[in-house]
């Protein structure tokens, strides 16, 4: 994986020493509050319900066995003993004392981590697929151009003050395991019809109170050219991208108001324009980086065979791993969505003991996925019995990925200050009953996701089942939204009719769930079923 | 009865104005009425507190000060799926005085 060079090192302690003074004199009452919020905000300091929140970056979601040993060690000197795995493959700490916030970016600093643009109108944690690297379907490893990308959007001067935030993710395979299509930017490696790398753009997708999936608009991009075609990307919106109103104001509103056609039309003009300026880096600077994400060394001839004797084991292999490209190979999913557990939390104990797994089996590396899990990437088979003995007596080896207990959920009003409602209890609710019922596996894949507020952070735009709280007159209420989807078949939930209270959505849920069973075909999905018979029998069950 | 909250500056932890300082507890918040604007301005500017704002509260049948909106209680309170980390971990139905 990528290692800080001395230019990387010197800027992160740079922005480090720099916020110790700000801290300091917000402290010494020499900066008010109006002063100071943008400037911890630029180092990922949130505000939140209970207290300050730390978002700390993990770029495309990639962690070194120290890295993860240092996170746990945060959570267990600065804040209560766990940490949150975000939706945006990075992790939050909810309980920072503003005080001690500069040392925690400086033990971050010692491993070669930061806080930097988690926050602001700027171009945010470049995200990936978690299984970049081992995917048997992966045309190349898409890391090195995302930490090019990285490296490219650090401190981009004409970048810090976009109209809005900006998500980039970069993928490499047909099947999209990264939200690809419903970012800022997505990115998919391709090859085409000589063989050559290259890069389709899709722009102008999210979720939030607008959701829309990104058009695609430019199959292919050469991949020298990948940096100068995001940079007219970002130019035509930082031009012409609305600042009058915050709602208004991502990309995918200028896309769709513009049309994809126009949009892509001036940015293939501003494309030309910053070609004939020459400001893609060097070619030795992506094979700099391509350096770090050498393959592991692997050894060759291993076994393919796994001893399914015990049951519990050959359940979870069935559920949680995931074809790796090199025989004798496997990508594991420990799950962080234990029965009743709240989705994405880690303790410090727990980080440890994954950091500890990810130097035995995983060749020192683990990977944060943007369904709040944790990925060891390349285990060997003869050695997943082991393994998957050491999750299960911390609370690790729930055999339940993409399945409906894998529930994504923000943190909601539990700890959000823009929450409407909480999500986190939902979660806990739906992952019980249907663990009680023992429906999940019947039920098979069913991507469930949860957001406490318009903002979807939990995603619930995208989830076959997703459901979005709000405030009705001062109390929670839910909407159930079925059909979306994040994949390659990616698609925007629509709402089923009247929202409904706790209770009642956790029922709502269940009736959904059992109208799928019933007039499911083989070898459907739920989204499957869904999207053949339409909303009809769901609302007629749900609403009579 | 209107309550005053903000921030700890140092903490971030949720404080309430009890009529001389800043507690943790809700229950020793006091009614500011009309003086909810000069309280919040005097303090904003002495930066103990985070931007202090005013919330509509009552009394519930305990005596115990109870704020409008859920937001606010679920502040006083702390997670309601981390009973541990609340003011009143030992109390089961905490919970519950947030819903």
């Amino acid at each position: 994986m990528y290692r800080y060079d001395t230019y990387d090192q010197t800027m992160v302690e740079t922005r480090v020493a720099e916020f110790r003074d700000q801290t300091r004199r917000r402290l010494d009452g020499k900066l008010s509050e109006d002063q100071f919020k943008p400037l911890r905000l630029m180092n990922g300091l949130y505000l939140q319900l209970h207290a300050y929140m730390l978002r700390v970056a993990v770029p495309y979601g990639t962690l070194s066995s120290a890295q993860m040993h240092a996170l746990a060690d945060i959570a267990d000197k600065y804040d209560r003993g766990y940490g949150h795995f975000t939706t945006r493959q990075n992790i939050q700490y909810n309980w920072i004392k503003l005080e001690e916030a500069p040392d925690i970016l400086a033990d971050l600093a010692e491993v070669e981590m930061h806080a930097i643009q988690t926050s602001g109108n700027c171009i945010r944690n470049i995200s990936s697929d978690h299984y970049a690297g081992a995917a048997a379907d992966e045309v190349t490893d898409p890391r090195p151009y995302a930490e090019l990308l990285r490296q490219w959007s650090s401190f981009h001067p004409e970048f810090s003050a976009l109209p809005r935030k900006f998500k980039i993710a970069v993928i490499a395979s047909e099947i999209d395991r990264a939200a690809m299509r419903l970012h800022d930017i997505g990115i998919r490696l391709v090859k085409n019809a000589s063989g050559e790398l290259g890069a389709a753009f899709y722009v102008g997708g999210g979720m939030g109170r607008t959701p829309m999936i990104a058009p695609l608009i430019r199959e292919f991009v050469p991949l020298d050219q990948l940096i100068t075609y995001s940079e007219a990307c970002l130019r035509v919106y930082n031009r012409y991208g609305r600042r009058d109103n915050k709602f208004k104001a991502r990309i995918k509103i200028l896309v769709h108001e513009l049309g994809a056609e126009e949009y892509t039309r001036q940015v293939e003009e501003e494309f030309a324009h910053l070609l004939a300026l020459g400001i893609e880096p060097r070619f030795a600077e992506l094979e700099r980086i391509r350096t770090h994400f050498a393959d592991p060394a692997f050894i060759p001839g291993l076994p393919e065979t796994i001893d399914r004797s015990d049951p519990a084991f050959a359940r979870w292999i069935e559920r949680n791993c995931h074809l790796h490209r090199q025989p004798g190979y496997i990508a594991v999913t420990i799950s962080l969505k234990p029965v009743g557990g709240i989705p994405g939390d880690a303790s410090a104990e727990q980080m440890h003991l994954m950091a500890e797994l990810a130097r035995e089996y995983s060749f020192d590396e683990c990977r944060v996925t943007h369904a709040q899990n944790i990925v060891l990437p390349h285990v060997q088979k003869r050695r997943l019995y082991a393994l998957w003995q050491q999750l299960e007596p911390a609370g690790l080896g729930t055999a339940n990925l993409d399945q409906v207990g894998d529930i994504i959920a923000c943190p909601g009003l539990d700890y959000c200050s823009l929450a409407n409602a909480r999500s986190i209890p939902l979660a806990q609710k739906i992952s019980e009953r249907f663990d009680a019922s023992g429906k999940a596996d019947a039920l098979g894949e069913l991507k469930l996701k949860i957001s406490g507020c318009i903002n979807a952070c939990g995603h619930h735009h995208a989830g076959h089942i997703g459901i979005l709280g709000v405030d009705k007159k001062g109390l929670e209420n839910y909407q159930l939204l079925l059909g979306g989807s994040e994949g390659a078949d990616t698609s925007l939930g629509k709402i089923t009719g009247p929202g409904f209270d706790e209770d009642g959505i956790v029922n709502a849920v269940e009736i959904a769930a059992d109208v799928y069973l019933a007039q499911r075909a083989d070898g459907e999905r739920f989204l499957d079923t869904y999207r053949r018979i339409g909303m009809e029998p769901f609302k007629e069950a749900l609403y009579g | 009865m209107k309550v005053l909250t903000g921030n700890d500056l140092r903490t971030g932890a949720v404080v309430w104005w009890d009529g001389i300082g800043w507690s943790l507890h809700v229950e020793h918040a006091v009614d500011v009425g009309e003086e909810a604007d000069l309280v919040a301005a005097r303090e904003e500017a002495a930066r103990r507190v985070n931007v202090p704002y005013a919330i509509q509260a009552e009394r519930d049948a305990t005596g115990r000060v109870r704020p409008a909106h859920i937001k606010d209680r679920v502040r006083a309170l702390g997670p309601t799926v981390r009973p541990d980390l609340t003011l009143r971990p030992a109390d089961p139905d905490a919970g519950n005085w947030v819903i």
